[in-house]
């Protein structure tokens, strides 16, 4: 118990101070690196939580395909860095007290709560040969089947939208009509005109 | 030991660094888009929790969503990105004003 | 008799509507003959109605004709309350009405608003009609304030004339002061009484007089002195007593046939018939009656001085009219209402004649009013000259005329009243009456002898055309002339001692003074032979023959008085500074405020301050709240955020 207590707090100051990384490192290539190092912490956490399926799924789709894409999107564009770094302290002050005060208030909020439903105890341990993935399977094609589906829609919409935004149309790009070429005639084709064969004189 | 309080205490702390971090880097677009993720980890966060604690995956399954859409969210977000930066040079959020009546 | 009675109030009031809206359509001659007939068949019917009431035995009626409101014990109704006087009134309204309709088509001939004018003068008398006809306080109300309104649109008849609009004004505004006070009046008499109705009023009148009322805290008035002063404050208004008396002289921008119906005949004496009906109110208020005398001695008598020196010849008369209800109005105050209302009806007839006399005069010398141009007009004009000499006779109450019965007993009854006491109120009323006959005749003949003897002074080519004016102007002038002549013979006695008002007039026994001088009343004739033994006459004698000395035989001495007198000269012409007084002070001081509110309080405080101020605060505001909508989606982000912090803040540690 004490080990896991150590090991929840090792994990969550690491996931804190990567946080912090992301939102204050002047570099963005910095941060996305931070970010990944909190979504890595996170994904332990959600371990001890005993939500494994998630936290794997939160490294594969995170660490290994957003962040990914973050970053590759940060380095195609090239973003001056001196340029975004200005700015950064004029409401810094500002929204730093506010987000004390809201951090004293959501934790006092969450103590106090807390406090009257009793339960200081931590998590009631899972039964025997739980398996976490199996029991989140058994519920996401039964009862949440069509939210599945509509994920998967959502998926593929967000393809669909990404290609539509990023792709560029260049003037000189040449493409198939296809309905055009279907409807094409022969007449369209071919202009047969008729001549002599030779000059009369 | 650990409980529910912990998780949504150290919860509560990521939203609120989320939400300074939004407005500390309100000069860049991908930072902004960043701190959203971070947002979102915070909001899985308490949904994890919860479900440990009440016994129900059904939070889980939210969680399984939430990423499902973020991802979806962060493709198009940075598919955006790349758009604007083309067509203005910059990703600069103080030159997207055109909101302002 | 009902059914008379609707038609005597409506026939000029239908006919005022037809003339007045459809006089485009049915033109000049349907305006007149319409509106003519209808005043007419007022006339005859009231004609009729005082012949029954006086031969035929009629009695009084009070009718009930429509209740049009009932709130919380107050009836509001239209009625007739039809007794003697109400009859005598009536009478006279609608005669000379009648004789000025006809007038007005020779004297209105060439006018652009010919029908306009018709309708004016039959609504008049629509309006007038009411008024006198009427059984409770509110109608008496409508119709004086409808009299006000016509007489307002008839002085400013000719619209186009910068001083016809300022007299109209003037005339609206001064009798706003009295309406004022009549309103008050009213007011207070339901007050007391919780009735408008004037039987239930009177009834209790006894009651009223007994209670007190504290206007200003610590002093207590009695509430009947109260409401009569206030009623005669009305009076006052209408009446053109001083000093609300500025706006009749003014008045004589209108045409004359106005001037003559209304601003000497009818609604001037509107105030003189109200009191008279109130009689059972003021005779249970000593210090009232003790004020309306006071005030009418002082425009009698004062009036008629400024009547000397104005050169205008309808002015002479509008000044002589004041003088006159002055008179009245000290015989209100003597309570001798039998005589107030004998001259009222006797005065209708010769000051109407006089005016229109005038009017006569005016449109030979083609719209000429100044007598300093006239002259010598008696061999060109003989009907208007015979019949303006019987009007001046009869106002100078020369024996045998109407106004020698009328103001002879009027004067004899203010000699009379004695419970005045020998104190000032006594003196000043009497004296006033006394001397006022001196200056009535001085000032009526000054204007008699500068029109129509001496040498001729207007120019050739007036003068070329000078002649008799057509029959139409002639015969109401012949009309009124036949009762200013003999009225006052078969009047006298039934009206003043025989009782010919019955319970119309209420005096108490201690008041009674027509009573008293009843009792050493031997006829008409008795009285005309001892006229001789009376100052009245020879005062009257005196002022004549003052007339013809000064204007006439010697006209370089009112010149010689004019230049040593200077100063009570300018006093007279400047009206004793009332005028100025009024317009340089009252209505200048009023337009101050006005200024003020409307420079600071509307411009400034409510269209700066509140209307624009509201909208530039808002601008202001908004420019604040502008720079929060940067556009920017931190900021509104940023805004959620601190929300949110303070929503949890005030959740957690206040609630």
């Amino acid at each position: 118990m004490i080990f896991e207590a150590i090991l929840f707090y090792m994990f969550a100051t690491v996931m804190i101070g990567a946080a912090l990384g992301v939102v204050f490192s002047r570099n963005p290539v910095h941060s996305v690196m931070f970010l990944v190092l909190t979504f890595f912490q996170s994904a332990c956490l959600w371990l001890m939580a005993e939500a494994e399926f998630l936290a794997i799924v939160l490294v594969l789709v995170y660490v290994g395909a957003v962040m990914v894409l973050f970053l590759f999107v940060i380095m195609m564009l090239e973003v001056n860095v001196e340029a975004v770094k200005r700015g950064l302290t004029r409401y810094a002050p500002l929204a730093i007290a506010f987000a004390l005060v809201l951090v004293v208030e959501l934790i006092q909020l969450i103590w106090l709560r807390s406090q009257d439903i009793q339960v200081w105890s931590s998590f009631i341990p899972n039964p025997e040969g739980y398996n976490n993935t199996e029991a989140l399977g058994a519920v996401l094609y039964t009862e949440h089947v069509y939210a599945f589906e509509i994920a998967a829609v959502i998926l593929l919409l967000a393809i669909v939208a990404a290609i539509t935004l990023t792709m560029r149309k260049r003037p000189g790009l040449k493409v198939q009509n296809i309905s055009k070429q279907v409807a094409v005639r022969a007449k369209d084709r071919i202009r047969i005109v008729k001549m002599d064969a030779e000059k009369k004189s | 030991m650990i409980g529910l309080q912990h998780y949504l205490t150290l919860s509560a702390m990521l939203f609120v660094l989320s939400i300074a971090g939004i407005i500390i880097n309100r000069r860049n677009l991908i930072l902004l888009l960043m701190c959203i993720e971070l947002m979102l980890l915070a909001v899985n966060f308490n949904f994890i929790a919860f479900s440990r604690y009440l016994g129900d995956e059904t939070g889980q399954v939210f969680v399984f969503f939430i990423l499902t859409v973020a991802a979806a969210e962060a493709a198009i977000g940075l598919a955006i990105l790349v758009v604007l930066f083309r067509n203005r040079r910059s990703i600069n959020v103080q030159e997207l004003n055109t909101m302002k009546g | 008799m009902y059914s008379y009675y609707l038609t005597i109030v409506l026939a000029p009031l239908a006919a005022a509507i037809v003339a007045g809206l459809f006089g485009k359509q049915i033109g000049r001659g349907w305006a007149h003959s319409i509106t003519i007939f209808a005043v007419g068949l007022s006339c005859v019917l009231s004609f009729y109605v005082l012949y029954q009431m006086y031969w035929g035995g009629a009695t009084s009626e009070n009718i009930s004709v429509y209740t049009w409101a009932v709130t919380d014990g107050l009836r509001m109704e239209v009625g007739f309350l039809v007794d003697r006087l109400t009859v005598l009134m009536m009478a006279v309204v609608a005669f000379v009405s009648f004789t000025v309709h006809i007038y007005t088509i020779g004297y209105m001939s060439d006018d652009p608003g010919y029908q306009r004018f018709f309708s004016y003068i039959s609504l008049f008398t629509f309006s007038m009609l009411m008024l006198v006809m009427s059984n409770n306080f509110l109608q008496l109300f409508f119709g004086w304030e409808a009299v006000g309104l016509v007489s307002y649109l008839l002085i400013g008849f000719w619209f186009k004339r910068e001083t016809a609009i300022f007299a109209n004004l003037k005339a609206f505004l001064v009798n706003r002061v009295g309406d004022f006070g009549f309103i008050l009046g009213i007011a207070a008499i339901f007050t007391f009484t919780g009735s408008l109705d004037y039987v239930t009023v009177f009834a209790s009148a006894e009651s009223v007089a007994g209670q007190s009322i504290e206007v200003f805290p610590g002093t207590p008035w009695n509430a009947m002195t109260l409401i009569c002063i206030l009623l005669f404050i009305g009076a006052m208004g209408k009446s053109a007593q001083a000093p609300l008396h500025v706006w009749l002289p003014d008045s004589m921008e209108g045409p004359t046939p106005i001037s003559a119906l209304i601003h000497a005949a009818t609604m001037v004496t509107a105030g003189i018939f109200m009191v008279a009906r109130m009689s059972p109110l003021f005779e249970l208020s000593t210090t009232a009656l003790a004020v309306v005398i006071v005030i009418g001695a002082i425009t009698a008598f004062f009036m008629g001085l400024l009547g000397i020196v104005q050169n205008d010849i309808k002015r002479v008369v509008a000044y002589s009219t004041l003088s006159q209800l002055g008179y009245m109005t000290v015989a209100l105050g003597a309570s001798a209402y039998s005589a107030a209302i004998f001259h009222l009806m006797t005065h209708a007839f010769f000051k109407a004649l006089l005016f229109l006399a005038a009017g006569s005069v005016i449109i030979a010398m083609h719209h000429e009013q100044d007598i300093r141009k006239m002259g010598g007009v008696r061999k060109y004009m003989p009907i208007t000259y015979w019949t303006a000499l019987i009007g001046s006779l009869a106002l100078i109450g020369f024996p045998g005329t109407a106004g020698f019965f009328s103001k002879d007993l009027l004067i004899d009854a203010v000699k009379e009243s004695h419970w005045h006491g020998q104190g000032a109120v006594y003196w000043i009323a009497y004296l006033s009456v006394l001397l006022g006959v001196f200056v009535t005749a001085l000032y009526t003949f000054r204007m008699f002898f500068l029109v129509f003897h001496g040498e001729e002074r207007m120019d050739k080519e007036t003068k070329s055309h000078l002649h008799e004016t057509p029959w139409v102007v002639t015969l109401p002038l012949v009309m009124l002339a036949i009762p200013s002549l003999v009225i006052g013979w078969p009047a006298v006695e039934p009206l003043l001692f025989g009782g010919f008002f019955g319970d119309a007039i209420v005096v108490q026994s201690g008041h009674d003074v027509l009573g008293h001088m009843g009792e050493a009343w031997h006829g008409p004739l008795a009285l005309l032979e001892h006229a001789w033994q009376t100052p009245v006459l020879w005062l009257a004698m005196a002022g004549l023959a003052t007339a013809w000395f000064l204007f006439l035989k010697r006209p370089d001495i009112p010149e010689t008085i004019q230049r040593k007198f200077a100063g009570i000269y300018n006093l007279l012409d400047r009206k004793y500074y009332f005028d100025d007084l009024y317009i340089k002070g009252f209505a200048a001081w009023g337009r101050g405020i006005g200024d003020f509110l409307w420079k600071r309080g509307d411009e400034d405080l409510i269209d700066g301050v509140l209307v624009n101020g509201t909208a530039n605060s808002v601008v202001r505001l908004a420019g604040v709240m502008r720079q929060l909508q940067s556009g920017y989606l931190y900021t509104y982000a940023f805004a959620m955020i601190i929300g949110l912090t303070m929503f949890l803040g005030w959740l957690i540690w206040f609630r």
